[in-house]
């Protein structure tokens, strides 16, 4: 059974997936974060996979995707850093990225190694559905992956219900149409959330986009099966040096308790 | 003059899906998808519209001042051979040939229902050609430009100012074309109901490569029938335009990817040589990836980081190409060369004193190649001369010395 299943088999609500940038704050930190977040109390791990030229990003992701990148983080050495990453971490995890350093290693090579250190699930925001469907999802398939697919408050129904049946695992709800990081008021989505509850989907839902602290992650929670930190969370890292898991364990307490 | 009538039987042009060949499609995340869903779905009926081309002819030749000339160069045609005929794009209102997008967009984003407009900006040519027509539409205009952009095209950027737009530097990466255009998705990501992006160049999700290409279609659909006026014949042997994401080379090739006997010759950016790390020819330098949403052929690292180009030409400067131009690459049908920045200055200072006639940095490129066609005294080439040199005067007088 795939992770992300087991998960939600288990936990139904206050589910808590945090996002953080393989290789930032320093080349080394990406499995000492992932470490500090499953002993924090963290639910699932989407870990970036840092690209030039991230499109849907805000300023703090993208900074610390351009970080990542001078720390000398590539996709080939993610997978070194993850070879053994299943001996000391069991929390589902997602890698999340832009699609071009992947076409660059070869869909297949890419899929094969994902399954081969651990990886549940990809999160490819550009990956269009005609041609998820048409060329890759039987690769995915073969390696036990599940894609993960977007919803935005200008989804419309029927875009949403088909996203729902090709989603695997979860649905992704955006909170509102901006990239990561937009201090945009969660109060005003609260009829797009209702949306969402009343459809009910085939998949778990959770929110991300502007949940940045106790009351957002609550707030999302109320409509939802979870809620996604990203910002918030590489704004918290980012200068934590030596203090990594103790920083990475207050914000995530911040969260949760 | 109408607008290109599409019927997709050309090997050349994009398929309903907005592919040519292996290239282009629309790569773009959910935030987007509405959006350019939307313009999928009604952009060829919206032109096609007796009262859009009623429109868009209209300001086509009253405002923009179209046709513009086809200028036979006698003294250029003596030191290169053939009949060199340019197509004086730089003639047109706001100094270049990109107004005749923004004109054919703005009149898009209206019967859309758009309020406000954004638009990416290299030279500073598009972004003034969108300043214009959002002052004649009275729309507001947000434009990003790249911070060494700004610097290096600063009348560019004053006009801007004048006619309203608000300019916003992009301050990510190489600070040049592509950033800007990172940028200017960011903002409709962010103002997807509200706004529309006018796209400068045949780049980007579809249907922007293939909309953009109808617009500037005008280009070859005149040098067509001015050929013909002038020399009893519509088909030249030759037609060369430069290429940064390649708008003006779209619209000056679209009516004649079907004239086999048509040598198509694209013009990259080769900066200061393709061996020296700084160039911007991604036929040369490029690989399959994606780039705006778009699979096309793009200068990269081997872990697919979109790697930064240089040029000394702002317009140029950009690390893809449109897809429709990848597929001309890869099909053979186009011949891809490229210029530096010292052989396209020498070009530019040479048109100046044969012709009077001061170029844009990025047309320059295209006129740069001509000693490399080895002409034969029949043979007629058309050059599109897409924009004049007034933004770049700081470069050539920098350089008056050396030429």
């Amino acid at each position: 059974m795939n992770r992300i299943d087991q998960l939600f088999a288990q936990k139904k609500q206050n589910v808590l997936n945090v996002y953080c940038t393989a290789g930032f704050p320093t080349l080394e930190s990406t499995l000492p974060v992932m470490q500090a977040l499953q002993s924090a109390g963290a639910d699932l791990i989407e870990l970036g996979m840092p690209f030039s030229d991230p499109l849907a990003d805000g300023p703090v992701i993208q900074d610390s995707s351009t970080q990542a990148l001078k720390n000398g983080m590539t996709l080939a050495r993610l997978f070194e850093q993850l070879k053994d990453f299943r001996s000391s971490i069991q929390l589902p995890v997602i890698l999340m990225g832009y699609l071009n350093p992947i076409l660059q290693m070869g869909v297949e090579n890419f899929c094969r190694q994902c399954a081969a250190v651990g990886v549940d699930g990809l999160i490819l925001p550009e990956l269009p559905l005609p041609e998820y469907e048409k060329e890759y999802q039987a690769i995915f398939e073969k390696y036990g992956l599940y894609l993960i697919f977007l919803v935005t408050p200008e989804t419309s129904e029927a875009r949403l219900r088909r996203l729902d049946a090709a989603s695997k695992g979860f649905l992704y709800a955006v909170s509102s149409s901006s990239t990561t990081g937009k201090d945009k008021d969660m109060g005003d989505q609260t009829a797009y959330f209702r949306k969402l509850q009343a459809l009910h989907l085939k998949n778990p839902v959770l929110i991300g986009f502007g949940i940045k602290d106790k009351g957002t992650f609550t707030t999302a929670c109320t409509y939802s099966n979870g809620a996604i930190i990203g910002t918030a969370f590489i704004k918290a890292i980012a200068n934590a040096n030596d203090a990594l898991p103790a920083t990475v364990k207050s914000f995530i307490q911040g969260i949760i308790a | 003059m109408k607008i290109a009538e599409n019927t997709f039987n050309s090997p050349y042009q994009a398929d309903k899906n907005g592919f040519y060949g292996r290239f282009g499609g629309a790569y773009i995340p959910e935030m987007l998808y509405p959006n350019v869903e939307e313009l999928q779905l009604k952009y060829k009926e919206i032109l096609a519209d007796p009262s859009f081309q009623e429109e868009f002819q209209q300001l086509l030749t009253d405002y923009v001042g179209r046709p513009s000339p086809l200028y036979l160069a006698k003294r250029l045609s003596e030191k290169y051979g053939g009949h060199i005929y340019l197509k004086r794009e730089d003639l047109n209102h706001t100094g270049a040939h990109k107004i005749n997008n923004t004109v054919g967009q703005i009149l898009l984003a209206k019967r859309l229902g758009k309020k406000r407009i954004i638009a990416e900006t290299g030279a500073g040519q598009h972004g003034v050609a969108t300043a214009t027509v959002c002052a004649l539409m009275n729309m507001e205009c947000v434009v990003y430009m790249g911070s060494v952009d700004i610097k290096r095209q600063a009348p560019n950027v004053a006009r801007m100012k004048m006619l309203g737009a608000t300019v916003v530097p992009a301050t990510s990466g190489s600070e040049t074309l592509k950033d800007a255009t990172n940028e200017a998705i960011r903002d409709w990501i962010n103002n997807p109901v509200n706004t529309h992006y006018i796209l400068g160049t045949a780049a980007g999700p579809h249907p922007y490569p293939d909309m953009v290409a109808r617009f500037q279609s005008v280009i070859s659909e005149e040098i067509r029938k001015q050929l013909l006026e002038k020399t009893g014949k519509e088909i030249p042997d030759y037609v060369v335009a430069c290429i940064g994401g390649g708008s003006n080379a779209a619209g000056a090739f679209y009516h004649f990817l079907d004239e086999p006997s048509v040598r198509l010759i694209a013009v990259e950016a080769a900066g200061h040589g393709n061996d020296s790390g700084e160039s911007a020819a991604s036929t040369v330098l490029g690989k399959v990836g994606l780039i705006h949403g778009a699979k096309t052929l793009l200068m990269q690292t081997d872990d697919g980081q979109i790697t930064e180009p240089y040029s000394i030409s702002a317009g140029l400067d950009y690390p893809g190409i449109g897809p429709m131009h990848a597929h001309l690459f890869e099909s053979g049908r186009g011949t891809f060369l490229s210029a530096t920045d010292n052989e396209a200055l020498a070009a530019a200072f040479e048109l100046t004193r044969l012709e009077g006639i001061i170029p844009a940095l990025e047309s320059s490129h295209a006129v740069a190649k001509l000693k490399d066609l080895a002409l034969r005294p029949e043979e007629v080439v058309v050059v599109c001369l897409s924009g004049r040199g007034d933004k770049d005067m700081e470069a050539y007088i920098r350089n008056l010395d050396k030429f």
